[in-house]
């Protein structure tokens, strides 16, 4: 479905992505995981458009990325929860989910999207006439989840979800999160809670500096001493 | 104190004030999106004046039609598409390049399409004020007890013209499709295209909404006073930007306001000042708010369009 081969991506003469190649297949939940500054965050703006590969190719179901604007990718079928959130913090909670489904107004299945995003945050739906800049960091996270999934995406790109949430509210998401897979959307998942990532995941990527250094199944990968010590704290 | 006199300074000064909220939203419009103080954008308001010169010098009487108050208001949707589009045009050319240069670039590249602009004014009308015909009605509507005109005829065109375009943003940015991309842009412009919103397209569209109410406004300024000229833009701009600075730049609301404000203001230091010190005043009013208040009396950025 989504396939990264030998990406990489600068800031000016930073070279943040230094050939990075992934693939994630229909109906998978794919875990990214790496330390800070790994460049987890450069790879899922490579996807969406909002960074352009300077070599390699972003392919997504026969089609080439590279070149193709972020408004277009999200029609295509890819959305992203963005790191930090990002919610439009002047705009209520309605209007967040709103310009989450920009680009398929026409669509008659609007509203069904509106009541599931409700059903799985119900919170959302108390606070919808609310400013999304009032609501708690745990509330605008799962905004951000929500208002990605209004795009109806065929794959999901979470950006840290769990990052700064009390342990109740990170079990909560990530049981969202096997939920939407279940319901049928593909999921490129990044974490620093690799634990957790690695326990909704069927593979993971380990990635340093810029590169992918290790590619298995999420059992193996949190049974490999390396990643123990590095990322599930021994 | 003569209390019929203010009365009707207060009426100019309101009159006044809608005018220029029409040309402070545009700076606001395009500070809240790009976060550039877009400095031809008085100059865009002068072409509307220009525009309307034209118009009822030349291009009606060239189609046979004689300069009247309806040929006039005819000639409205033309001015605002015309301008709109000269305003989206120099974020094309002299804004969009530099959307990732330092932010001293497109703030000096603003300065240089201003000169531009004033320079076209300048070839095409010449250096001083042009008398553009007058078609406005200046009878009286409300007639003070002491005899004084409080509301005149030409004050109400003024009023129609502005205040439907006043509600009819207001009306864009909260309820609809594009006003609410435009929102959502002007507060994470990243984010925005993570939603599918065509970012690049959103700001053009700014840039038009913001020119069609600069035209308008020059329309009504050049029947209103009279004259076109081609350095209209420098005192309209410095009261209409100071009107944004005052509503807290980015902020819609706030900007309609604070144009308002400013009319007054203006319309105040005119009479019981003197004209020439107007200038001087605003200015004062400017430098207080950014030292003081930079944020604006109602806080940058806090309910746009809301
Ligand atoms: N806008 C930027 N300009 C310059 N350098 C950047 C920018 N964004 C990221 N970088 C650099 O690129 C590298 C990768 O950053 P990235 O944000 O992808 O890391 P990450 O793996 O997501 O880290 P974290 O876990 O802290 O979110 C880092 O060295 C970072 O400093
Ligand atoms: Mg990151």
């Amino acid at each position: 479905m989504l396939e990264l081969h030998d990406v990489h991506a600068y800031y000016g003469n930073i070279h943040a992505l230094k050939g990075v190649s992934l693939t994630v297949d229909e109906g998978e939940v794919v875990t990214l995981i790496g330390s800070n500054g790994a460049g987890k965050s450069t790879t899922l703006k490579t996807i969406s458009g909002l960074l352009r590969p300077r070599l390699g190719e972003v392919r997504f179901e026969d089609g080439v990325l590279n070149a193709v604007p972020p408004h277009q990718i999200v029609s295509l079928g890819i959305s992203q929860s963005p790191e930090g959130r990002r919610v439009f913090p002047r705009m209520t909670v309605a209007e967040n989910l709103e310009m989450g489904a920009f680009q398929r107004t026409a669509d008659a299945t609007l509203q069904e999207d509106f009541k599931r995003v409700y059903r799985l945050f119900p919170r959302l739906e108390e606070r919808r006439s609310q400013r999304a800049g009032t609501l708690s960091g745990g509330e605008q996270q799962m905004l951000a989840i929500g208002r990605a999934l209004m795009a109806k995406p065929r794959l999901l790109l979470l950006d840290e979800p769990s990052m700064g949430l009390a342990p109740v509210l990170v079990e909560l998401i990530f049981d969202i999160i096997r939920t939407i897979n279940q319901q049928g959307t593909t999921i490129l998942l990044v974490e620093q809670n690799a634990l957790m990532a690695l326990g909704v995941a069927g593979r993971g990527y380990i990635l340093q500096t810029g590169q992918i250094v290790l590619a298995d199944s999420a059992d193996r990968l949190r049974q490999n001493d390396d990643v123990r010590k590095a990322y599930l704290g021994g | 104190m003569d209390l019929e006199q203010f009365a009707v300074i207060l009426s100019i000064g309101l009159f006044n004030g809608l005018i220029v909220a029409l040309v402070a939203i545009g700076y606001t419009l395009v500070y809240g999106i790009i976060e550039l103080i877009n400095f031809a954008h008085g100059d865009v308001f002068m072409l509307g004046t220009l525009l309307t010169y034209f118009g009822l010098v030349a291009i009606l009487p060239g189609f046979g039609v004689e300069a009247s108050l309806i040929s006039a208001l005819a000639l409205i949707p033309f001015i605002m598409v015309i301008t709109a589009v000269i305003n989206a045009s120099i974020e094309r050319v002299a804004y969009r390049p530099l959307r990732n240069a330092p932010r001293l670039a497109p703030l000096i590249s603003a300065i240089g399409m201003s000169f531009i602009l004033q320079n076209v004014g300048i070839i095409l009308l010449g250096p001083s004020p042009k008398a553009v015909p007058s078609v406005l009605p200046n009878d009286p509507l409300i007639v003070m007890p002491g005899g004084r005109t409080l509301i005149s005829l030409n004050e109400v065109v003024v009023g129609a013209v502005t205040i439907p375009l006043l509600l009819a943003l207001a009306y864009f940015v909260t309820s609809t499709r594009q006003g609410k991309a435009m929102r959502a842009t002007a507060q994470d412009r990243e984010a925005a295209g993570l939603m599918g919103i065509n970012v690049n397209r959103t700001i053009s569209q700014t840039f038009l909404i913001g020119g069609a109410l600069a035209g308008a406004a020059g329309f009504v300024v050049a029947l209103f006073l009279g004259q076109a000229w081609w350095f209209f833009g420098f005192p309209f701009g410095l009261l209409a930007f100071t009107s944004a600075v005052l509503g807290g730049i980015g902020n819609i609301t706030g900007a309609a306001l604070g144009g308002i404000v400013l009319g007054l203001v203006k319309s105040i230091s005119d009479f019981y000042i003197e004209a020439r010190w107007t200038n001087v005043i605003v200015f004062s009013i400017l430098i207080i708010v950014l030292v003081f208040r930079p944020t604006g009396l109602l806080g940058a950025k806090q309910a746009e369009g809301a």
